[in-house]
């Protein structure tokens, strides 16, 4: 059997494509988690920026206003998370499973008009320059924006969180929240600022689902996706390059499904889809076995509510 | 001027006091919410919240709903108490139904007493093993036990899927994704005619009661109490951290085992693709609404059982989609939450009184 050398590439470019999701949500997430903050409203702030993107783009018809408005959705939906867990001291942990839920619930409810529409082609950058070098043409080329956004968000978030003084103070806060404050930082700022960016980045993830990856608004379309992303954050421990890895994991792992039925294994398909899930789990308790590292490289205050008393 | 004292103890009364705050602010915000939709409030909560529960049947509908979401709740109440964040109760809920679904259906053409209690003892043991992956995970491993038993989930219903698909799909049932229909005797009995309502609210009621003497007539509950409250004071008490990790959740996976068990031979009596509608999601909310008390509970799983049937009710009715039913549980959680501070602070109107 001759296999094209195009064809690989192909392949390598569909696990990159359906790594994006992952890689958005994960590094909003890690920005929020390096401030101390564990959100677990992921999935819930994905299916908002999901159905937000695709019912904007079908109403306006402008797919800039779609991405950036699911990314609106992503903020305004994670400001409730922000004001309960910040100004309401409530536990992260709780409100985080409200928010998921509260969010699965509320974009159903939109969804309804928009099941069954179809979706609209998003531009893709340097179509022409696929087929120019073997292998790595449509590896590099012929995706859309925020594909190529997404291969570069580890690499910001590292030099943001490592070179620039903001980075220095979100992990600052995230590590010691009480000699932040006592250096003057407003910890709680901080923290709302770190929540609403997760959140456009999750929405952003969810605009990439239904209008660039699946263009359809299917319920529940995220399934699971959410979650992962924070387990990607555990696994990468808080080291965003490290979720370029992860990511790239899960969505081989996504993508060998359709081709292990195409070829014809007999696995049932049900395993294949769980997959995913079953590997997640093992990664997580190799990761964590080490409970020194973990210990070392998680954020220390995360997840535990700063107050400070007037 | 409003100013915000903190309080020197958090106050009992409030603790009680907040979840019934939380509900009015709910129905206030669902009422805005149906307002915006375009329908008139008062009567959209109507639909929702009493039309479906006005009868005998309605009744027992809730009832039907109530009795998982309370029985989880209990269990889940376990791992709450002691700082476990179980969170994986759907799937120990589909794995105990898929333990004694299986062991129904060895049965199927058999009729006796012992049927029952065995299909009910392996529904509790199939959750009781679900559960135990994450405790073991997370005892002897240190991993994050949110994830794990989340991740199950999908797993436990993959599994059902691929049963009911494959293996154990019923022969002569020109291939429906679902297995036969137990024998009578695999059949949790039913409390009246022309009700649906089972016999498996005993065994919620059997988780209350028990709960409630545990938590505060045993030194586990006082172990638990304690754990929850601080992981470090429970160290330097010298209680056995690991053993209690696994006792609790193994409690809370054998709730969700039977309340597996109730849903599918309860009314239904097979093993079918969709076998709850996220009651192992829903139980959490019913645990924090009911403030982890075994009394608490059982109020909060029935008010919480109402936005199920209202649900379904909206949607027949007044063409609302079910889904509102998550808006809304998802509402009560966020103002629980929210009006929880007040156990925490006072909000003094100064200028008024002075």
């Amino acid at each position: 059997m001759i296999i094209d050398i195009n064809f690989i590439g192909l392949i390598i470019a569909s696990i990159m494509a359906s790594a994006v999701p992952l890689i958005l949500a994960s590094c909003g997430e890690l920005i929020t988690e390096r401030s101390g903050v564990l959100n677990l409203g992921v999935e819930g702030m994905m299916i908002i920026g999901a159905i937000s993107g695709f019912a904007l783009m079908t109403v306006t018809g402008s797919l800039i206003i779609a991405v950036f408005g699911a990314m609106l959705a992503g903020v305004l939906i994670s400001t409730i998370f922000a004001f309960l867990t910040q100004t309401l001291i409530t536990n992260h942990v709780a409100t985080g499973l409200a928010l998921t839920i509260f969010g699965i619930g509320i974009s159903a409810m939109i969804g309804k008009n928009f099941v069954g529409i179809p979706g609209k082609e998003f531009p893709v950058l340097f179509e022409g320059l696929k087929d120019t070098i073997p292998l790595l043409g449509p590896i590099l080329f012929g995706h859309s924006i925020v594909f190529y956004f997404a291969f570069a968000l580890p690499f910001i978030t590292s030099y943001f969180l490592k070179k620039t003084k903001i980075g220095l103070i979100v992990r600052a806060v995230g590590d010691s929240p009480e000699s932040a404050s006592n250096q003057g930082i407003n910890v709680k700022l901080v923290r709302y600022a770190c929540i609403l960016y997760g959140g456009a980045m999750s929405g952003l993830a969810g605009a990439y689902l239904s209008m660039i990856y699946t263009p359809q608004w299917i319920e529940n379309m995220t399934g699971g996706r959410g979650w992962i992303a924070l387990a990607l954050v555990v696994f990468s421990t808080w080291n965003p390059i490290k979720i370029l890895i992860g990511a790239m994991i899960f969505g081989g792992l996504t993508i060998i499904q359709f081709h292990m039925q195409a070829i014809g294994v007999r696995i049932p398909v049900q395993f294949l889809t769980a997959l995913p899930y079953i590997v997640t789990i093992i990664v997580l308790v190799v990761i964590s076995r080490d409970s020194r590292k973990i210990r070392l490289s998680t954020p220390s205050s995360l997840g535990k509510s700063f107050h400070k008393d007037n | 001027m409003i100013k915000i004292v903190k309080r020197d103890q958090p106050s009992r009364a409030i603790f009680f006091f907040t979840p019934v705050l939380a509900i009015f602010l709910t129905l206030v915000a669902g009422g805005l919410i149906f307002f915006i939709l375009g329908f008139k409030p008062f009567e959209a909560l109507k639909f929702f919240f009493i039309v479906p529960i006005a009868d005998k049947y309605g009744f027992s509908e809730l009832l039907l709903k109530a009795t998982p979401l309370c029985l989880i709740a209990i269990g889940l109440s376990f791992c709450f108490k002691s700082n476990n964040w179980n969170i994986g109760a759907e799937g120990q809920l589909t794995f105990g139904a898929i333990v004694s679904g299986g062991v129904a259906l060895l049965f199927y053409e058999q009729e006796g007493f012992y049927i029952l209690p065995i299909v009910i003892l392996a529904g509790a043991i199939g959750g009781m093993l679900y559960a135990s992956i994450p405790a073991i995970l997370k005892t002897y491993f240190n991993t994050n036990e949110i994830l794990v038993s989340l991740m199950l989930v999908y797993v436990s219903k993959l599994i059902l899927d691929y049963l009911v698909v494959g293996p154990w799909s019923n022969p002569e049932g020109f291939n429906f994704p679902e297995t036969r229909q137990f024998s009578d005797s695999a059949k949790l009995p039913l409390l009246f005619e022309g009700l649906r309502i089972h016999a498996g609210i005993f065994l919620a009621l059997a988780a209350v009661v028990i709960s409630w003497f545990v938590f505060y007539k045993t030194y586990l509950g006082f172990q638990m109490k304690v754990s929850g409250f601080s992981l470090k004071t429970a160290r330097y008490a010298g209680y056995k951290g690991k053993k209690m990790i696994i006792l609790v959740f193994l409690i809370s996976g054998a709730c969700a085992g039977l309340a597996g068990v109730g849903e599918i031979t309860g009314p239904i009596g097979q093993l079918h693709r969709e076998i709850s509608p996220d009651y192992g999601f829903t139980a959490i909310i019913v645990a924090f609404l009911g403030r982890l008390h075994p009394v608490g509970i059982i109020f909060a799983s029935l008010v919480v059982a109402i936005t199920y049937l209202g649900a379904e009710t909206a949607q027949i009715f007044m063409q609302i989609p079910k889904y509102t039913g998550q808006v809304f549980q998802g509402m009560i959680l966020f103002f629980l939450l929210a009006s929880d501070y007040l156990l925490f602070f006072k909000i003094k109107f100064i200028g008024s009184k002075k």
